[in-house]
């Protein structure tokens, strides 16, 4: 029987405390800069923002175009209970969190008896919805932004939101739970004859996702000091599905993979402003022609693939760890 | 009381009425066939029956409860599961995730659980797996449990959806054609492993065939639907005698004078 404090959990264990010790020690001793700093947090944003996604659209299979929408919500209320309520941040951040995961939960309910390509428009629509509002609410600054937003985040907030980000939605989807929203992608009709109510799990993984959405919101909110309603908009959405799509949907590590890929590859583009956006396109072109299922297809990064990769790699199950 | 009672339902699309005024009423333990031509609206009754579609007209009461007005997924739980003509597996996972998908409404453990993996979540999900192998032994399945289910040839994909079925805990069990597509040595051993898991997960049977050795050699009672009716029903001698059967399947005796 497995169990929790296992030899392969506390490796993994120990990998992730690794990661987090060298950063921030380099960090402070000061040979990674604000720059670096910046491309950090923005990954991990990132990370939180694509493996929600991926909940919601790669492992449940509903396709949605507004998960910014839920980043701004979280982004907007956590920003205005710190600066304009005066509470204490983190507290702030969890709110927004939990409003966002309302706001999934709200859309989910009406829109989820929509699929595919209507889903999308709806859940596009959500997401302008949300911009517009918040440009025309003059409570929070309207088109000009909310600033003055303390930075009250660092790696340490940043990097451990992120690990509790995967770390939850992970096992989620590693337990009956998760089997049961992946079901609903297969075969709803098989699924709902099978007990499970369809609408449940769709609306669960979107509050879930949206929640988490939320979080990077908050985080990206105290951490560059102001928000501005045009940074949550449609393409926002589509940087992040594309980073879902590339790293393979159904695949956690493949979210994170690409999260941290494409980030970078945008950091090393910017030596080209000129053609950034040509080369960056151009790059998506090539690894979709190559790798149609994404980075890691469905399949996910572990000790056991890299063994196998020798041999010829068999299909990963579902198992629970 | 009869497990399943199904009292004059009607179905109608538009303007085709799918199924007329069907009576339907089958005991506790019984096998029993549903039998009739191609679109005759066998699979439309299956599907009245698991919540699929409302009914247009009458009533079902399965087990005392008045089935009208819940979802699919609801009715499951209450103990009926079904397979379906066309396999509908989930067919990029697993064998065995396929039968513990099945589970999930069973499951122990609460959300928070599955999260934090505490409350005996370790425990549940390794006693899931064993019980979902020990179906799928059954089912001579058990060494396949880790391939892919649509990589599986059709004869196995039809018993694993019978396993997938069976692993929601049905009392009653409705099978739409179960045969379909597989040789007669695979037929008759489909025949025997139906009667052996009625008897031993106590189940109640209502099977769509259109392989008439299996129905007449399995079945304890069938019905023959014709145009949506309801036509004979009987035990397997009275059906094959029945002039209207055979009218419905091999047409009017024409008399040369």
């Amino acid at each position: 029987m497995k169990k929790l404090l296992s030899k392969k959990n506390l490796a993994i264990l120990l990998g992730v405390l690794l990661l987090y010790g060298v950063i921030q020690a380099l960090i402070s001793l000061g040979v990674l800069r604000t720059f670096h700093q910046v491309n950090l947090i923005t990954i991990c944003i990132s990370v939180i923002m694509a493996v929600s996604l991926n909940l919601i659209t790669g492992f449940t299979g509903q396709l949605t175009l507004g998960h910014a929408g839920f980043m701004a919500v979280g982004a907007y209320f956590s920003a205005v209970m710190t600066v304009k309520w005066g509470m204490y941040f983190p507290v702030s951040i969890f709110c927004g969190a939990v409003l966002a995961a309302v706001s999934g939960a709200l859309i989910g309910l009406p829109t989820l008896r929509l699929k595919g390509d209507y889903l999308a428009i709806a859940t596009l629509g959500f997401g302008e919805v949300i911009r517009v509002v918040l440009l025309n609410t003059k409570y929070v600054g309207g088109a000009a932004g909310l600033f003055g937003i303390p930075r009250l985040m660092n790696w340490t907030w940043v990097f451990f939101a992120a690990v509790i980000t995967v770390v939850v939605i992970r096992n989620l989807l590693w337990s009956s739970y998760g089997r049961a929203c992946i079901s609903v992608r297969e075969d709803e009709v098989a699924a709902e004859l099978m007990g499970i109510d369809i609408t449940h799990y769709k609306v669960l993984a979107f509050s879930v996702g949206a929640f988490f959405a939320g979080l990077g919101g908050g985080i990206y909110a105290h951490y560059f000091y102001g928000l501005q309603p045009g940074t949550f908009g449609f393409m926002k959405s589509i940087d992040y599905l594309v980073m879902v799509v590339l790293g393979g949907l159904g695949s956690v590590t493949g979210s994170i993979l690409a999260a941290v890929v494409l980030t970078l590859i945008n950091v090393v583009l910017q030596q080209f402003s000129a053609i950034r956006m040509i080369l960056y396109a151009l790059l998506l072109i090539l690894i979709m022609i190559f790798r149609p299922q994404g980075l890691m297809g469905s399949k996910e990064a572990s000790l056991e693939l890299f063994r196998k990769l020798g041999r010829r790699s068999g299909h990963g199950s579902l198992g629970s760890k | 009381m009869a497990l399943l009672e199904v009292n004059n339902v009607s179905k109608v699309f538009g303007g085709l009425s799918a199924v007329t005024n069907v009576k339907m009423k089958i005991e506790k333990g019984e096998l029993v066939g549903l039998i009739g031509p191609n679109g005759a609206g066998k699979t439309t009754i299956f599907n009245l029956l698991t919540g699929v579609y409302p009914t247009t007209e009458g009533a079902i009461l399965f087990d005392g409860e008045n089935l009208a007005g819940r979802k699919p997924s609801a009715i499951n739980r209450l103990g009926l599961a079904r397979t379906f003509q066309n396999i509908r597996l989930f067919g990029n996972l697993t064998v065995l995730d396929n039968v513990r998908i099945a589970y999930h409404s069973h499951v122990k453990y609460g959300l928070a659980s599955a999260i934090l993996r505490a409350g005996g979540f370790y425990q549940e999900e390794s006693s899931m797996a064993q019980k979902a192998e020990d179906l799928l032994k059954i089912f001579n399945l058990d060494h396949k449990k880790q391939e892919i289910a649509k990589s599986l040839p059709y004869g196995e994909q039809r018993r694993l959806e019978i396993v997938r079925a069976l692993a929601s805990k049905p009392k009653f069990l409705l099978l739409d054609e179960p045969a379909a597509g597989m040789n007669p040595q695979e037929t008759t051993e489909l025949m025997e492993l139906i009667q052996e898991i009625r008897d031993k997960f106590d189940l109640t049977i209502l099977l769509i065939e259109h392989d008439m050795s299996l129905v007449m050699g399995c079945c304890q009672r069938i019905y023959v639907l014709e145009y949506g009716r309801i036509i004979a029903q009987g035990v397997p001698e009275e059906i094959k005698s029945n002039p209207k059967v055979i009218e419905a399947y091999l047409g009017e005796e024409v008399s040369y004078a």
